[in-house]
């Protein structure tokens, strides 16, 4: 047990540098003078210089490599050429919106999507089934943002239920959070509910042609009994990993909804640093939402020992 | 005693089927799957139903437990549980009858029970589910009845997943969830075909003692005419959604009416080995003290080696079959594998006509390939499902420079040679049934001409009557072609029908080795001994409808 | 089995397989509207009342009007026009980006697959390049490389080829274990033969299902691409440049964000519908439990 977990976190440490070598080489490799696209056509060579001097760009591509990892080793994630302060720090200013409201996303949508995919997948082919199925290919389809305007459309313009936009942190109420963080959340729920409601709808429908499925209805096992106690775990590993793959579309969808909901978070944060071509911004936040994703993989493969006792090699 | 020959006129009927009919009522022209079967089933008895896939036998087990598959429909006919009929009943109703009443076991251990869940728990959830017990009192029970079953220390197991336990102590916890509420009924849907000979010998003492010792009127769907002959007081032969013929055990295989039963009796191999085809000094497969050896582990993980295969050493000589014989987990077909170079051995010499492949590279083994060829188990896998017959087999020559035409003509040839029409060739598998796509596969390993045919467990999934005519062609091609064959198996009588020679497997190890006469009259090793005593059946001359002793009579030695 | 009519083509496992009973009106509907996209989007040159690049400074945001039924927008262009010209380039590069992504993840997927020194390694990459969230890596790539369509492509279809990848991969692996393969090695066809005449094939199925949910994806990658302001060039008309245009008029003028989403949503879901509907075509277990 300790032993798979060990080997797991191991494991991850390749992955984690190769996220780094890749988001290292996006700029160094891409054609051209990176200082000259950073700092754009009208960029004069006294400006180049600079960006060159600020970034190391004059050094061979080892040493900057081995430079910029020392420096992510240290907790240092560079400084921003826009408004010279540590990126750590605006990072910090900005964690907190996109934290509570991708919480909120995941309770809403797990809470949502996991009865709505086992309901599916036991009344298969019914017309539950069908508006289960017709929802979460709606919810593929449709682009985050569009599905963030028509909420404000319907809910803030013609309702006048919720404000158009503007953010108010937990920390002054949860009623005050919700009023302003409700329809972002719920707009992110949208995409997140279509994904996992499926993917449960598929695995519970695989689980419920199993063998031991038709054990233990020859116990005489109500169908609710069949349906949580026996195949709802079964289905549980499954779930988990979609949540956690589905984590990176969550992370699109925050910089969307940000954008649309104008929430100071590190989504709009990592927007406009990339409309400034703000290269450091950029490349912690790549780099940290990457880790982020790695991460929460992480404790969901070890979550996955506590629901299938088969995994402890 | 050979058979059972207990009276049950006396005893009260547990369960009675009264022209049950079952159909596909969504299918066009709506097929009927059971064609108005009668059964009875009486208290403390053992009725068999056995027939071939496709039978209806695991229809009716299913219609009476009421867990028929939504495409099939009852349409008509009575299920009396004692005197109650349970068609009109609902599905609640039908809930708390079902492990209360009426029971069932079924076919795969490895998947019938819940993979996340402690098979203690699961034992459990049966009186959860029935009962008002406490729960001090249902974990008495549970651990009880786990006792009867015979399971060795209950503590530890009770508290196990059910991967933490082998086929034969997960079948075991499956009965004692059937039997723990005492049903009047069990049903038992070929409970130990995945098993192996001896675990399954176990298994139906098992059964057999609890029925006595609970008075369980049991069930028993098999396609096996051995256990019949173990197992069974009254046996009911199906076909096609029909009983053709029901009776007492022994009238049933003594003096078989209808000739469906007859025929399958006698498509039944008999245990007693055959005249061996004469030896020759022509060896065509060496091979010498063959290891494989698995695992060993990687950086961070250490894993425990399995020595698949321990120093086994054969020759074969030409026009002559080797059996090696074994249950799961023996090594036998890793010494196939290793003999195909699908996988490397880890030391040892393999010589095909005095060559040794075992260390070869790819290039280099190609010229011998086609001198050494395969039959698998699985006939729905072992054809492309892509490529029509022809294509499949003419693969093999195109590759040896055979010009397509040639090899086409070829082909047709070989379409005769194995009893299917010409016109098979442009035709893809799908279209073909397993038996079909069997010799389909023999056909194709023929075509290369091969010195060496390796059959692993290659009628093992046919029905008796097909395997009956697979074999008889593996035998008519031997003759013509003096293929020698390496025949793996795990049945008994199928290597005892075709074996001139047998080898013994058990745990990567050979622990006999002789002529198959020898071998099986005459066990030196207490593990083949334990083997053929296991075998169900063995007493029974199926093909002659008499006992192997009255047989031994007739024809003495 | 055996007395089924003698086949009338080589296409015949294929045809058994696309001839099923209970296809669904879902995805006829979807297929009739998605041809209806493509065809208008083919003739929008034609079909659209107004030149979509003609500003008239006098016509600004303008209601549904005589000539204009879908109004105008900020800069007094026709909406119908550069609604029905901007699905060109969106469907252009969600199939460019399908092609590259599934030929690229084909070739990786197989080396992968077969060869067990590559996989290791290979799938490595995979797992990191998934790592990267596919927005972020994909505006990455084009406030870099500028706002061609080639470099949009680009960023669009590397996110995407992990995913080809280990479909490809997982394909493969299990095609490997099959009889018929062993069989093969046993009747001497070497690697290369093996892969292209046995494998490939197995892997055809899923990647068209893959191909068609990649599509939809990207189509909507570059709409959120163009929206962040990360797309092609804001003078060429995509369904994504209007929305993003329409961001700051949102309230005044609603329909250039929904005109223009309605089109794109019809259009990917017509596309996720047919994917759905070919899978579950396609999938052999659904196929057995169904027989």
């Amino acid at each position: 047990m300790i032993g798979y977990i060990l080997r797991r976190i191991l494991a991850v440490i390749p992955v984690m540098l190769l996220v780094a070598v890749f988001v290292f080489a996006l700029l160094r490799l891409t054609p051209g003078d990176p200082a000259a696209i950073i700092a754009g056509d009208m960029a004069t060579p006294a400006q180049l210089e600079r960006i060159r001097e600020a970034m190391g760009l004059n050094q061979p591509l080892h040493v900057q490599f081995v430079t910029w990892v020392g420096q992510l080793l240290r907790g240092d994630l560079g400084t921003s050429l826009i408004s010279n302060t540590p990126v750590t720090s605006m990072i910090g200013a900005r964690i907190g919106p996109t934290l509570s409201i991708a919480v909120l996303t995941i309770l809403m949508s797990v809470a949502l999507a996991v009865p709505m995919g086992v309901i599916a997948a036991w009344k298969h082919r019914s017309g539950a089934d069908y508006t289960v199925m017709a929802f979460s290919v709606l919810g593929f389809s449709v682009p985050v943002f569009v599905i963030g305007y028509v909420f404000i459309l319907i809910f803030s313009l013609k309702l006048g239920w919720f404000p158009v936009q503007g953010f108010t942190p937990i920390s002054r109420g949860i009623g005050p959070f919700l009023y302003n963080a409700f329809l972002p959340a719920l707009t992110l729920t949208t995409i997140y509910v279509a994904l996992i409601a499926r993917m449960t709808r598929a695995n519970m429908l695989e689980v419920l042609g199993e063998d031991y499925i038709r054990t233990a209805r020859a116990k005489g096992a109500p169908e609710r009994t069949v349906l949580f106690r026996h195949a709802l775990k079964n289905a549980a590993v499954p779930i988990l990993t979609v949540i956690g793959t589905g984590f990176a579309l969550l992370i699109g969808g925050v910089v969307v909804t940000e954008t649309v909901f104008n929430i100071p978070g590190i989504g709009r944060l990592t927007v406009d640093a990339i409309l400034a071509r703000d290269y450091p911004v950029i490349q912690a936040m790549i780099l940290l939402t990457s880790f982020l994703y790695v991460l929460v993989n992480l404790v969901i493969d070890l979550s996955y020992t506590f629901f299938d006792p088969r995994i402890r090699y | 005693m050979l058979f059972k020959t207990r009276n049950f006129d006396a005893a009260p009927v547990a369960l009675s089927a009264e022209a049950l009919t079952v159909n596909l009522p969504d299918t066009p022209g709506v097929p009927q799957v059971l064609k108005g079967i009668d059964v009875t089933i009486r208290q403390g008895e053992t009725v068999c139903l056995v027939g071939e896939s496709g039978s209806g036998k695991s229809v009716t087990s299913l219609a009476v437990m009421g867990l028929l598959p939504e495409a099939l429909k009852v349409a008509g006919g009575k299920i009396l549980l004692q005197g109650q009929n349970l068609l009109p009943l609902s599905q609640a109703q039908m809930r708390e009858l079902r492990a209360a009443r009426v029971a069932m076991i079924f076919q795969e251990p490895m998947t019938a029970l819940n993979p996340v869940l402690r098979v203690g728990d699961q034992i459990m959830e049966v009186m959860e589910l029935h009962t008002r017990l406490s729960a001090a009192e249902r974990r008495r029970r549970a651990i009880d009845i786990m006792e009867q079953v015979h399971l060795p220390d209950v503590p530890r197991i009770f508290r196990s997943y059910p991967h933490q336990l082998s086929g034969g102590q997960r079948q075991r916890i499956m009965i004692a969830m059937a039997l723990v509420l005492e049903p009047v009924l069990l049903i038992a849907d070929e409970p130990t075909t995945a098993l192996d000979v001896t675990t399954q010998k176990q298994i139906l003492l098992l059964i057999d003692e609890l029925q006595q010792k609970h008075g369980t009127a049991v069930l028993f769907i098999t396609h096996d005419m051995g256990v019949v002959a173990e197992i069974a007081d009254t046996v009911c032969v199906m076909k096609h959604g029909e009983i053709v013929e029901h009776g007492p055990v022994e009238q049933i295989l003594r003096h078989p009416k209808a000739d469906y039963t007859r025929k399958l009796l006698a498509s039944v191999p008999s245990l007693a080995p055959r005249d061996p085809r004469a030896e020759t000094q022509d060896i065509v497969l060496r091979v010498s003290k063959l290891n494989k050896i698995y695992g060993g582990g990687g950086i961070f993980r250490k894993l425990p080696q399995a020595h698949a295969a321990k120093d086994v050493s054969f020759s074969l000589t030409r026009g002559r079959t080797l059996g090696i014989v074994g249950e799961s987990g023996s090594g036998k077909s890793t010494v196939a594998r290793c003999i195909m170079r699908l996988i490397d051995p880890t030391s040892g010499r393999i010589e095909l006509d005095g060559t040794d492949i075992a260390t070869l590279s790819r290039g280099g083994l190609k010229p011998h390939r086609k001198r050494l060829q395969v039959v698998f188990q699985d006939p729905m896998r072992s054809l492309n499902p892509r490529w029509t017959i022809a294509q499949s087999l003419i693969e093999g020559p195109l590759n040896y420079g055979t010009p397509r035409r040639e090899a086409m003509a070829e082909a047709a040839r070989l379409m005769g040679v194995v009893g299917l029409p010409e016109d098979s060739l442009r035709r893809y598998p799908h279209q073909f049934s397993g038996g079909q796509r069997q010799r389909i596969a023999i056909a194709r390993a023929v075509m290369m001409r091969p010195d060496v045919l390796v059959a692993d467990e290659a009628v093992s999934a046919l029905d008796v009557s097909v395997q009956a005519q697979v074999l008889e062609l593996l035998d008519q091609l031997q003759r013509d072609l003096g293929i020698a064959i390496v025949f793996i198996t795990h049945d008994l009588r199928v290597a005892a029908q075709i074996c001139d020679e047998v080898i013994v497997m058990q745990r990567g190890e050979v622990v006999e080795h002789g002529p198959a006469g020898e071998v099986l009259a005459h066990p030196a090793h207490p593990y083949t001994r334990a083997l053929i005593e296991a075998a169900p059946g063995r007493d029974w001359d199926f093909q002659n409808f008499r006992s192997m002793s009255e047989s031994q009579d007739a024809h003495p030695a | 089995m055996a007395q089924t009519p003698e086949p009338r083509s080589a296409m015949q496992p294929v045809l058994s397989v696309i001839r099923l009973p209970h296809f669904g009106i879902g995805p006829k509907i979807a297929a009739v509207v998605l041809l209806a996209i493509v065809i208008v989007t083919l003739l929008a040159n034609w079909l659209a009342p107004h030149d979509p690049l003609t500003m008239n400074p006098l016509m600004r945001l303008q209601g549904p009007i005589e000539g204009h039924p879908l109004g105008t927008d900020n800069y007094g262009r026709d909406i119908l026009s550069r609604v029905l010209i901007g699905g060109r380039l969106s469907l252009a590069i969600g199939i460019a980006t399908a092609i590259v992504a599934v030929a690229l993840g084909l070739v990786i997927g197989m080396v992968a697959g077969f060869f067990r020194t590559a996989d290791a390694i290979i799938m490595r990459m995979m797992d990191a390049l998934m790592a990267i969230p596919s927005i972020l890596l994909a505006i990455a790539l084009v406030a870099l490389n500028g706002p061609s369509v080639g470099s949009v492509i680009a960023a669009i279809t590397i996110p995407e080829i992990p995913r080809v990848v280990r479909l490809v991969r997982a394909v493969v692996l299990a095609a490997r274990e099959e009889p018929y393969v062993e069989a093969a090695i046993a009747l001497g066809s070497s690697m290369p033969k093996i892969l292209v005449r046995h494998l490939v094939p197995n892997t055809l199925a899923p990647l068209i299902v893959q191909g068609t949910y990649i599509l939809a994806s990207a189509i909507l990658t570059e709409a959120i691409l163009s929206f962040l302001g990360a797309g092609v060039s804001t003078e060429t008309p995509t369904w994504g440049n209007i929305m993003a245009e329409g961001r700051q008029y949102f309230r005044l003028k609603p329909e250039l964000i929904l005109w223009p989403g309605l089109m794109l949503s019809l259009c990917i879901l017509s596309i996720n519908l047919l994917g759905d509907a070919a899978r579950d075509m396609l999938d052999p277990r659904l196929k057995k439990r169904a027989g």
